[in-house]
């Protein structure tokens, strides 16, 4: 009962510190100068260092999606339907999803193993005590960069998926120009804005977990460890559960269901 | 200037300050010693409020500021600066980035900033190193830089957590010294925290002993120093508790005789 009671609390309270930093990041975002230099670099670092894990990502889900598709719907004689699915699951799941789990593991955990070795060798500390607020300095810049970053990075990984299923598809046997028409036809704005509006709120995600996990690791080498893989797991799993909800959510709001 | 009334402070279960209070003059020098593991860091870190009590109060030129929140006590830091344990650089900077990151908000000119930032690289004996690493300093010249660091935009209170910790002899004299040119040339408060007899000799002019949570003995150096009071001349001749260690050995297997 005691330990049950001690994880529960734990959980409420991690949950009140992620609420505190979301508040304090969105205040801060608002009061607060960037320093484009700042945010510059960030930029740099998850979009540029980024691009060719998700350029391979999207490229090879593109290609499996066009292929099982075309597998299945041969057998029913809707060929030219292929890559109109290929290009609607590409825009509004699996591109940002995908795109998401790898910039939460590349960057999400790069992002907690800096703040984590920030705050274990008082860094962190040290911040405070020249009168800068952690969350103006260290959070706000990389908040706003995967929001940049990520829809651009979703984008990329999307055309580069729907490029590559259209190729297999023509090797496959598909006809072009028909299923390049029924993709046009069946693709509408609202699947596009579906996958950007997810990557920007994917982008909060892996930036707001990295940095709480960083910013509140345990002690030594091993609460950096442990803040890593956590920021990782934590991430991708908010991703794929709220996930569920957008597609849900938008498709409300945007009457494509 | 700074003043702690009836400061309380657990980690758990475990209790490290009990019913702390004490009073620093404008311009003095205390040392506050005590043992390792003791709560004189967390002390310390109470004082610029990057630890907050579980009761009590901390006042900054009177003004208490244990309610005030992360953003509010910004205002409050500028008046200190802080030298800590493990110098604390930034790993990510190079040593002049990590001296002019205070002086950055004031928006000087970068030739002001170069100009300040060698003057304090020369306060602190280390000239010319601007452009090097963290990771390419020794221990001893990262204190310096730290305290280069927290001294360059001239607060008036200067924190030092264990500034002769895991130093030479030599090192910890040349920082003993740097302390010393730094108080007198900038006309700060000064407070240390240390275990280490000698530098506490030196620099204190005020001595706070910690002991069991609680503040044992203050009083001037050579009133601590000279005290009869048996806690107090163990800890100040460096004598441990031997009953517990040979307590210790005792339940230690002997070594077979054959």
């Amino acid at each position: 009962m005691n330990l049950r009671e001690s994880r529960i609390s734990r959980m409420l309270e991690g949950l009140g510190r992620v609420t505190l930093l979301c508040k304090d990041a969105l205040a801060s975002l608002f009061t607060f100068k960037v320093a484009w230099r700042d945010l510059v670099y960030q930029i740099y670092f998850v979009g540029v260092k980024s691009q060719s894990v998700v350029l391979i990502t999207g490229a090879f889900t593109g290609m499996v999606l066009g292929a099982q598709t075309y597998f299945q719907f041969h057998k029913v004689k809707m060929d030219s339907a292929v890559l109109a699915v290929v290009s609607v699951s590409m825009c509004s799941e699996l591109g940002p999803v995908l795109t998401g789990l790898m910039v939460a593991g590349r960057v999400g955990a790069a992002i907690a193993a800096e703040l984590g070795t920030m705050r274990v060798t008082e860094q962190l500390d040290a911040l405070r005590a020249l009168a800068t607020h952690p969350v103006d300095y260290l959070v706000v810049p990389r908040l706003l960069a995967l929001h940049v970053a990520l829809p651009l990075l979703t984008a990329e990984s999307i055309a580069l998926g729907i490029g590559a299923g259209y190729l297999v598809g023509i090797y496959l046997g598909v006809d072009p120009i028909y299923s390049w028409y029924n993709m046009l036809r069946y693709t509408g704005p609202s699947d596009v804005a579906v996958g950007m509006i997810k990557a920007l709120i994917f982008g909060g995600i892996v930036a707001i977990v990295g940095c709480y996990k960083g910013m509140f690791c345990g002690e030594g080498a091993e609460g950096v460890g442990r803040a890593t893989t956590e920021a990782v797991v934590y991430s991708s799993i908010t991703i794929l559960i709220s996930n569920f909800f957008l597609t849900l959510t938008l498709g409300r709001i945007l009457n494509t269901i | 200037m700074i003043e702690v009334r009836q400061l309380e402070k657990s980690f758990g279960t475990h209790r490290i300050l009990e019913s702390v209070s004490f009073q620093i003059e404008r311009g003095e020098s205390v040392v506050i010693m005590g043992r390792s593991g003791g709560g004189k860091s967390v002390l310390l870190k109470h004082l610029i409020a990057l630890l907050k009590p579980d009761a009590g109060q901390v006042l900054i030129e009177g003004q208490d500021i244990v309610p005030l929140d992360e953003r509010e006590l910004l205002r409050v830091r500028l008046k200190f600066g802080m030298v800590f344990q493990g110098a604390a650089l930034f790993d990510s900077m190079t040593v002049a980035e990590n001296i002019a990151f205070a002086l950055r908000r004031d928006r000087l000119p970068a030739a002001e900033i170069s100009r300040r930032v060698g003057t304090v690289l020369e306060m602190v004996d280390l000239p010319g190193i601007e452009d090097k690493k963290p990771a390419e300093l020794s221990g001893g010249m990262r204190k310096r830089v730290g305290l280069a660091r927290a001294i360059v935009y001239q607060p008036a209170i200067v924190l030092y957590d264990e500034p002769t910790t895991g130093l030479d002899p030599i090192a910890s004299d040349s920082i003993d010294h740097l302390i010393l040119r730094v108080r007198d040339r900038l006309k700060v408060t000064s407070v240390v925290v240390t275990h280490d007899m000698r530098s506490a000799r030196r620099l204190g002019q005020r001595i706070l002993l910690l002991d069991n949570a609680r503040i044992y003995a203050t009083g001037s150096s050579e009133q601590v120093f000279n005290s009869k009071d048996p806690v107090v001349r163990q800890f100040v001749e460096g004598i441990s508790d031997t009953g517990e260690l040979d307590a210790l050995l005792e339940v230690r297997p002997k070594p077979e005789s054959q």
